[in-house]
């Protein structure tokens, strides 16, 4: 037995089969976001009565599919804010929860091969260290003492010609985050049930008072939705209307790489970007799938078109094999950033339109969320990501800090 | 999903084909008309099932066609 190959840390599962009739607080979706803010309504406002549901195992969907990636350089004041909160609190995560997560701080290259988008990147890097994300702006020179495996050319088609550097981009293992909240919040006494799909909601007129299952219904104070990929179904049994489309988003593993990669690099022209797992296996993602779908299907295409972008600045990958491939299904946003909070049902919260920049929030918005839950009253970091924005046509575009255009 | 009948060229490869968008339905039960401009400006019904879609024929005839996907499945339902 390794770190990798052992399944789950020590969960202590609530004694018993079924949950009970009546909690303060239903969460849906035992992915990191809703074991997150089980987790922290147990330890920071005593919160217990919780139960979370999950359709399957905990962890199983886009919490078990991402590619593991921690950073904050965002393009608005709002969400560099969010996100380096975050990541800041990933930095302490194994200290509060006493679980090894495997977090390591590696720092984020994120590259531009054209003048228009250095301007971009310098620009990144002016606006990030305003905002609290220190980082700076490196030449290539500078790019090649920190990733040497790098052909400044790339390839002779995309020449690097700078690159904004984030000090504090992270990566940590993304399934013993999950356990690490799951087994703080049992510890506390709140319930965690698997295999338990919730089949709609109870309602009283315009409020949402619980859940329903196979096993029968759960009246609950307050349901917070965090599902990943169904979130339009769930939220269409509360009659909310959702700016939200799912996609596909496909990644990919090569087999072991026997040197030191220490960054993760990302490129804002090519689109794709690229780390080292702690097993050395090199890391690959890119752009979610143009049509929305929801398949969890990859594509011979997508490795071939990110295969050919990796070797074009890396040519030692063209030595590597590809080992395995995935997808996850994401809830793209129309403006590019989550959505959080109250909505236009009472009794029914949000945490939803991660799209492809969920693994790196859930410190922030869990403990946002069960702040929110906790008080009645909305936290000033989360404010900005209320459903409530589009009404008042504020939008939170973000686009190009995405990574995924 | 790797082979899509286009209307004009018959059996093609995905790759040659761009997605346009689905057509937005503003649901009738949203009377007030501010909030209809809000619902077609920002919302999507983001339907798990059968699609109406608009595609293009991007490296092919250059044509919009409209066809109807199974987004659970990806299977092109007709086109």
């Amino acid at each position: 037995m390794n770190e990798f190959v052992e399944t789950l840390l020590d969960l202590p599962w609530q004694n018993q089969d079924t949950p009970n009739h009546t909690y303060d607080v239903v969460i849906i979706g035992g992915g990191g976001h809703g074991l997150a803010t089980a987790y922290y309504l147990a330890t920071r406002h005593g919160i217990t009565n919780v139960c979370v549901l999950d359709s399957s195992y905990i962890g199983s969907g886009n919490s078990g599919r991402n590619t593991t990636i921690i950073r904050s350089n965002y393009g608005i004041p709002e969400t560099v804010a969010f996100y380096q909160e975050s990541l800041s609190m990933y930095e302490g995560l194994e200290d509060e929860t006493g679980c090894w997560v495997m977090h390591a701080t590696r720092g984020q290259l994120w590259m531009a091969h054209s003048t228009s988008s250095a301007r971009t990147e310098q620009t990144r890097v002016l606006m990030n260290n305003a905002c609290g994300a220190p980082s700076e702006y490196l030449s290539p020179a500078e790019i090649k003492k920190i990733v040497p495996q790098i052909d400044l050319t790339g390839g002779g088609r995309y020449p690097v010609v700078g690159s904004s550097y984030l000090h504090g981009g992270a990566t940590a293992r993304h399934d013993r985050v999950v356990w690490a909240y799951a087994q703080g919040a049992l510890r506390k006494g709140a319930h965690i049930f698997q295999n338990t799909p919730v089949t709609g909601l109870l309602r009283d007129g315009e409020r949402v008072t619980g859940v329903t299952t196979a096993g029968g219904p759960i009246s609950a104070g307050v349901v917070l939705c965090a599902v990943g990929g169904n979130v339009s179904t769930v939220s269409g049994w509360a009659d909310v209307r959702l700016p939200i489309r799912t996609h596909t988003l496909q990644a990919f593993v090569t087999n072991a790489y026997a040197q030191e990669f220490a960054p993760i690099v990302s490129s804002n022209d090519l689109v794709f970007y690229v780390s080292q797992t702690a097993r050395g296996q090199m890391l690959l993602g890119a752009e979610y799938d143009r049509q929305a779908s929801y398949q969890r299907g990859t594509s011979f295409a997508y490795l071939q078109s990110v295969s050919a972008k990796a070797v074009a600045l890396f040519p030692f990958m063209a030595k590597l094999r590809i080992l395995r491939s995935w997808a996850g299904i994401c809830d793209i946003s129309t403006d590019f950033s989550p959505i959080m909070g109250y909505t236009n049902a009472p009794g029914f919260l949000l945490s939803t339109g991660w799209g492809t920049w969920g693994f790196k929030a859930i410190p922030a918005a869990g403990s946002q969320l069960a702040k929110l839950i906790a008080d009645e009253v909305v936290p000033d970091l989360i404010k900005p990501f209320a459903l409530d924005r589009f009404a008042r046509e504020v939008s939170m575009a973000d686009p190009s800090s995405a990574g995924t255009r | 999903m790797l082979w899509v009948t286009c209307p004009n060229c018959g059996s093609r490869p995905f790759e040659e084909f761009r997605y346009g968008s689905v057509f937005p339905v503003t649901p009738d039960v949203i009377s007030d008309a501010d909030q209809r401009n809000v619902d077609y400006a920002w919302m999507q019904d983001n339907i798990e099932g059968p699609t109406l879609e608009r595609w293009f024929h991007e490296s092919g005839c250059r044509r919009w066609f409209t066809a109807r996907r199974d987004t659970r499945t990806d299977e092109w339902l007709d086109v």
